[in-house]
């Protein structure tokens, strides 16, 4: 039956691409049905896009900072339209890349929206396709407006990242609501374009979800270079002009009005769960909306299987590319090793950059744990100094009776790529001794690494 | 240079020891041969000696503590030295004592320092077995390629786990009637001489072929020869007892029966020209066998007086390995706690043990006329990899006799 696979998933994005190059590899017969671009959100208007434009913000931060390194550029100008022509090209290179994983891998794409249907079916418009071992749902998330206060986002005036990645010009003024990574990011990336940027963000802390420490450094980083950082802010209301948007903000205690000429709203994401059918398959979800999956990523309906952002927190993409691997290999009568939902890092893309893994120094107190935070600043790290990128810290949380690294928390010029050191040494179980041990190239940011693992044992060397 | 001081394989079965007290301490001055600390092995309490001269440092194993055998515990220093991680000319830990007579092919050598580390475990479950004397040799680990890691020994219990986020209130287990107080029960861990009993005796009446014969001895000659030679013996100390006698007899049947006399090793069975008698003893929390070596050689005094010395050590834990290696036969005896009848576990790789009840007053027939007799059961266990039906049958009708008639002994 020429419709007929072993493996049928639902999405081509991080999690279900990856799933399907995994699943071919094991010599399953495989499909993947994606109605939009390969890559999903993540390659098409997520991750890949928004790094791109985050480099072009850097590069003209760095050209406005370049006289006092003996570079004379001129007068900067930035066009957002050209950065955003360039993010467009980087973004179909990664989806096109996505398209030559799927032939390489032999994996069968079918254009078009797939509806489940009982019996490990799969309709996309008037063809079913019928999965022998396995349907993925792996159709991800969305953004989401606040149309109670509102905020319904109307593409124009009131935003989200699917619109501000193609903006042709940077507004005069945007205000962002939400500072979790993609608000961040954003007003990272405007503020470098010269737009008058205010990040508002109902939590007590901008990037709510990192260490204390992290917030504190990047909300004095934003505030420096002229962002402004409202915490602990509720808005009110969202009044919606023709060309224009005004906010009521209450916070701490007082109620101020914001007149911007876009909004971007940054508050979460809703997963894409209607009118795939779940509810005729007998697949579950959870109070809060997610698909419900067991250890082994099945759902409530024996044959479908969730991964992804739709089968739950954190909405990462290498948290979902890890799921697409993982559940392949169950499917295929593996015993692939169980993934460890601690362990997952968290990247936040803006200069400085943050990232972190494991615990935050408050979830410690919180369960009681016996620990020492070591320090350590990129202020007295030499590679640092030389780059000029002094801005940020290495906080490593470890455990005080058996040295086990708790929680590590980077914000610095490199810190996406320096954590993974300590996401390795977590997932092998080393201690701070073991990350110490490891003899660090001098001169490298990731020094800071070591020192502050020797900083949580009490014998810091450079400071 | 500084020595490593490992956690030694101080008997042949020893994998693990728990350090009962270290004589010397941190900082001490110590000569070679000197004892170091005191070891609690699977069977006694041994001594641990240095091996070099200089002064003791990094002690790295606490007392109550359980380390495997060739874990580096302490290092032997040069007073001032300074000591890098392990010091690279550490001598290998020396092997264990052989027993004199005979090396046992069953039993696996002593662990090396090489065997010791090659338990696969991520470095913080080392650190945590290590703190908690866990071995993490008898944990199962889930990692990549069976790697032990922080979740299979939290799966043991032995980290204490922070409370989980969303705490639901249990009910407390509510027992249906009131007890005494205290708890249900009691979880007590496994010291080092119950693991071994229990590793050794499921070696035994699994995969060996048991069978058993049991018949009853008339110990009235028995008994008058054991009260005048006490009499005689008066107030030279020691006395002889029933067991004394069951030894002596046992090793002249085997004298006279080699084939009971052997021990089974897999591709052959070694039948021993020598008697040396296992004798199980009771110990606090355990058993432990010390043999009567050339019991068949040796007068009845001197089984008593040897019998009775090395129970006392036994049961204060001060056996050398040699003294409890190496038996070809076994008694147990469980008369004085009033047992008729039973059957004792072998011993391997020995092929068989005498399992003694109590000696009891009973009406029997003698002669065609009823008349009361002291008689007691004995009950032989087989391995019929080595003996026959006949064979042991034939080795019991002899130790019968000569415990009935004990001048055959003289024979």
């Amino acid at each position: 039956m020429a419709n007929s696979f072993d493996v049928i998933i639902l999405g081509g994005g991080p999690a279900g691409y990856v799933a399907a190059v995994r699943s071919a590899q094991l010599g399953m017969s495989t499909a993947l049905i994606e109605k939009d671009k390969l890559g999903g959100v993540c390659v098409n208007i997520g991750c890949i896009p928004t790094k791109a434009l985050l480099h072009s913000a850097y590069i003209a931060s760095l050209l406005r900072e370049a006289k006092e390194f003996g570079v004379e550029a001129g007068a900067v100008k930035t066009d957002y339209g050209v950065a955003m022509q360039r993010s467009r090209k980087v973004s179909d290179q990664n989806s096109k890349g996505v398209e030559f994983l799927m032939k390489k891998n032999k994996v069968t794409v079918v254009k078009g929206a797939g509806v489940l249907q009982p019996g490990r079916k799969v309709k996309v418009g008037n063809d079913v396709y019928e999965a022998k071992k396995a349907v993925l749902i792996a159709t991800g998330s969305r953004v989401k407006g606040l149309p109670q206060i509102g905020l319904e986002i109307n593409k124009t005036t009131v935003i989200s990242s699917d619109e501000a990645l193609f903006l042709e010009q940077a507004p005069a003024s945007m205000a962002i609501i939400g500072a979790g990574a993609v608000g961040m990011e954003f007003a990272n990336i405007f503020h470098a374009f010269g737009t008058k940027v205010t990040l508002i963000e109902a939590l007590p802390r901008i990037l709510p979800l990192e260490d204390a420490e992290a917030s504190d450094a990047l909300a004095k980083s934003y505030k420096k270079r002229g962002i402004e950082v409202i915490a602990g802010a509720k808005v009110k209301k969202g009044t919606v002009g023709k060309d224009k948007v005004t906010l009521e903000v209450e916070a701490n205690g007082a109620t101020q009005k914001i007149e911007v000429a876009t909004v971007l709203m940054a508050a979460g994401r809703a997963v894409n769960t209607e009118n795939i059918g779940l509810a005729e398959c007998g697949v579950q979800l959870t109070d809060r909306g997610f698909i419900k999956v067991d250890q082994n990523l099945q759902t409530t309906a024996p044959g479908y299987y969730g991964i992804g952002d739709v089968a739950g927190p954190p909405m990462l993409a290498h948290k979902g590319m890890r799921e697409g691997v993982t559940v392949t290999e169950i499917i295929a009568g593996k015993k692939p090793h169980a993934i460890r939902y601690d362990n997952v890092p968290s990247v936040t893309y803006c200069h400085p950059e943050v990232a972190s893994i494991g615990l935050t120094e408050d979830q410690c107190k919180e369960r009681k744990l016996d620990y020492v935070a070591g320090r350590f600043p990129f202020s007295a790290n030499g590679r640092a100094r030389g780059t000029g990128e002094t801005e940020g810290f290495v906080k490593i949380l470890r455990d005080k009776k058996y040295g086990e690294i708790l929680g590590a928390h980077i914000v610095g010029g490199q810190a996406s790529e320096i954590i993974h050191e300590l996401t390795v040494a977590r997932e092998n179980e080393y201690t701070v001794e073991e990350v110490e041990l490891a003899i660090h190239a001098h001169p490298t940011m990731s020094e800071a690494v070591a020192q502050a693992a020797l900083d949580s044992l009490g014998r810091v060397v450079d400071m | 240079m500084a020595t490593n001081v490992y956690m030694e394989a101080l008997s042949p079965t020893m994998e693990e020891g728990r350090v009962v007290k270290w004589l010397k301490r941190d900082g001490d001055a110590v000569k070679t041969g000197e004892t170091l600390a005191e070891v609690e092995t699977d069977k006694a309490v041994m001594d641990l000696v240095a091996r070099a001269e200089g002064v003791l440092r990094q002690v790295a194993a606490a007392e109550g503590q359980t380390v495997a055998v060739g874990s580096v515990v302490a290092v032997i220093a040069a007073p001032g030295e300074a000591i890098t991680a392990a010091a690279a000319s550490a001598p290998k830990p020396t092997p264990a004592p052989v027993s004199g007579s005979g090396e046992r092919g069953a039993v696996p050598s002593a662990a090396t320092p090489a065997d010791a580390t090659r338990v696969k475990a991520s470095p913080l479950a080392r650190r945590i077995a290590k703190e908690a004397g866990v071995d993490l040799k008898l944990v199962t680990g889930t990692g990549p390629g069976g790697r032990v890691t922080k979740r299979d020994l939290e799966a043991r219990a032995v980290v204490a786990q922070p409370a989980p986020q969303r705490e639901v209130p249990l009910p407390a287990p509510r027992s249906p009637v009131v007890t005494r107080g205290g708890e249900p029960y009691q979880d007590v861990p496994l010291t080092q001489i119950r693991k071994t009993i229990a590793k050794r005796l499921a070696t035994s009446l699994g995969p060996i072929p048991h069978f058993f014969l049991t018949t009853e001895v008339d110990m009235e000659r028995a008994s008058e020869a054991r009260d005048a030679l006490n009499k005689q013996l008066g107030d030279q100390g020691g006395k002889v007892s029933f067991n004394d006698i069951i030894i002596k007899a046992t090793a002249h049947a085997l004298t006279k029966h080699p084939a009971c006399n052997a021990w089974f090793q897999e591709d052959h069975i070694r039948y021993w020209n020598e008697v040396h008698i296992g004798m199980a003893v009771a110990v606090e929390d355990g058993l432990i066998t010390p043999v009567i070596r050339n019991a068949e050689l040796k007068s009845l005094a001197d089984i008593g007086r040897e019998a009775k010395e090395l129970a006392d050590r036994a049961r204060s834990r001060r056996l050398q390995p040699n003294e409890y290696t190496g038996a070809t036969f076994s008694v147990s005896n469980l008369g004085m706690f009033d047992i008729d009848q039973f059957t004792a576990v072998i011993n391997p790789p020995e092929a068989g043990i005498i399992a003694v009840g109590s000696i009891v007053q009973k009406p029997v027939v003698v002669d065609g006329q009823p008349a009361v007799r002291r008689r007691m059961r004995i009950t032989m266990s087989c391995d019929h990899r080595v003996i026959d039906g006949a064979t042991g049958a034939a080795f019991l009708r002899t130790l019968k006799q000569m415990l009935e008639n004990p001048l055959a002994m003289l024979l």
